[in-house]
């Protein structure tokens, strides 16, 4: 069973349908017995990263997230919950993260173009690097596949622990992993057939 | 970089898409939810959704609808029709909506497009204007088309996007329906007035109205259409391996 972990940050009908969709068993929950439980999480997320930290941290799930990844289960972020995992975020002043991916996010504005629009809304083209063999959950993927993006900040000096960019005037972080932990900054779950195969390899793990 | 969006529009009232739909091998031709599949499984970027049902049972029967498609399309969302308040936004969000269009609602109230991007974020509110030339100044008209509000369009819009509005939809009321090609100077005047994603709507009747949209306008994001879709004159696959083959990055 998946655990969509609920801390009160956004909607988590469509995440949770679109793994239904896939034939996958999921449980949307906060109760931290349940979390234990699960044989994998994941941690969505909208919104500003303070609150959605504080919140996360208030709830206590915090530790048991972090708890239950070192016990080597596997974790997937989405969106802001791909932010979470890294160490910092700079979103208005500066917040903790779960330390599970080294690294900080950092705004856009000032780092792309300043004609391109602030936030990077739309679909737009995975590329993984070459060095470094590709994702087990991009294992049904094809470099250049879309993915739908929603973001106004992204993760940095996370180099060693990228697995995909996407191009919007620079090269920025679309997803990053740390062993048994998964983040995608774009919604998989918006992300048509294609999005649905990167869950679908997730629940393969 | 990012992609050209093509968005087939649905228009449901009492439950059943309207406007005459045609397509081959698809037995239940107005059914909101298997069109919605259709267009997914076919390469559209994104769906809208019209509520344009009156009465507040077909609004019920809308929102029922809306999170049968949200359970099966994962694709974004977007819902406009009938949206005057929060509370309207909380409905539609609910159900599994990701943009929320604002319309008439936004010209009865004023402060709904600064209070809903508060609220859910920019990137959440749409604001979509029907526009018509009178006397040769770009107008703002209310009610789908049908009032004049004697509102400069242009001012308008760049009002809406300062106030919050992540994304812009131009509905030319001058060559909706006409099927002449996009507004192209209608839509110019509304890039060159904001930095938001700019939608165009009204007019596609072929495939290269949408090619002339993009080589001539780069900075509209997307192209919205109903019925040329509805009827199978324009597949979304055609078009965008047309596109394609023309430079316009778009999703394959």
């Amino acid at each position: 069973m998946i655990a969509i972990i609920d801390y009160g940050v956004g909607n988590l009908f469509s995440l949770s349908s679109s793994f239904k969709s896939i034939g996958a068993n999921t449980v949307v929950t906060g109760d931290p017995e349940v979390i234990k439980k699960a044989e994998k999480l994941v941690l969505p997320g909208v919104g500003a990263f303070s609150d959605a930290a504080a919140k996360l941290r208030e709830s206590g799930l915090d530790k048991v997230i972090i708890e239950e990844v070192k016990n080597g289960k596997p974790l997937l972020g989405i969106c802001l919950g791909m932010q979470m995992l890294f160490t910092e975020s700079l979103e208005y002043g500066t917040h903790k993260g779960l330390g599970l991916i080294p690294g900080s996010v950092v705004p856009m504005k000032g780092v792309v173009p300043a004609e391109l629009k602030v936030p990077h809304i739309g679909w737009n083209g995975l590329i993984f690097p070459e060095n470094k063999p590709k994702s087990k959950i991009f294992k049904y993927l094809n470099p250049g596949d879309h993915m739908y993006f929603v973001h106004s900040f992204y993760a940095t000096n996370c180099e060693d622990y990228v697995s995909s960019k996407t191009e919007y005037g620079v090269l920025l972080t679309a997803s990053a992993e740390n062993k048994n932990v998964y983040g995608v900054q774009f919604h998989p779950e918006k992300s048509g057939e294609k999005g649905l195969l990167i869950l679908k390899a997730f629940c393969e793990l | 970089m990012i992609t050209k969006r093509i968005i087939p529009c649905l228009d449901v009232k009492d439950g059943r898409v309207v406007k005459g739909v045609n397509f081959l091998g698809l037995a239940d031709v107005s059914s909101p939810v298997k069109l919605a599949e259709f267009y997914s499984q076919n390469g559209a970027d994104e769906l809208v959704f019209y509520d344009i049902t009156a009465s507040s049972d077909g609004r019920k029967l809308f929102t029922e609808i809306l999170t049968e498609v949200a359970s099966k399309i994962f694709i974004p969302l977007t819902v406009g029709g009938g949206i005057n308040t929060l509370d309207d936004f909380d409905r539609v969000l609910k159900c599994g909506a990701d943009k929320v269009s604002v319309n008439s609602g936004a010209i009865k109230n004023p402060n709904l497009i600064a209070e809903a991007a508060k609220k859910y974020g920019d990137q959440c509110v749409v604001l979509s204007a029907d526009i018509k030339r009178v006397n040769g100044k770009f107008t703002l008209f209310a009610k789908g088309g049908r009032e004049n509000t004697c509102i400069d369009a242009i001012e308008w819009i760049k009002r809406g996007a300062e106030n919050g509005a992540g994304e812009i939809v131009v509905n030319s009321i001058d060559t909706d329906g006409v099927k002449n090609g996009f507004d192209l100077n209608m839509l110019e005047a509304v890039c060159s007035a904001v930095n938001v994603p700019v939608i165009a709507s009204g007019g596609a009747g072929n495939i290269d109205h949408f090619k002339t949209l993009f080589s001539t306008l780069p900075k509209v994001d997307a192209g919205l259409a109903a019925s040329i879709f509805h009827f199978g004159e324009v597949s979304i696959k055609d078009l965008k391996e047309e596109l394609y083959l023309n430079g316009v990055n778009v999703r394959r």
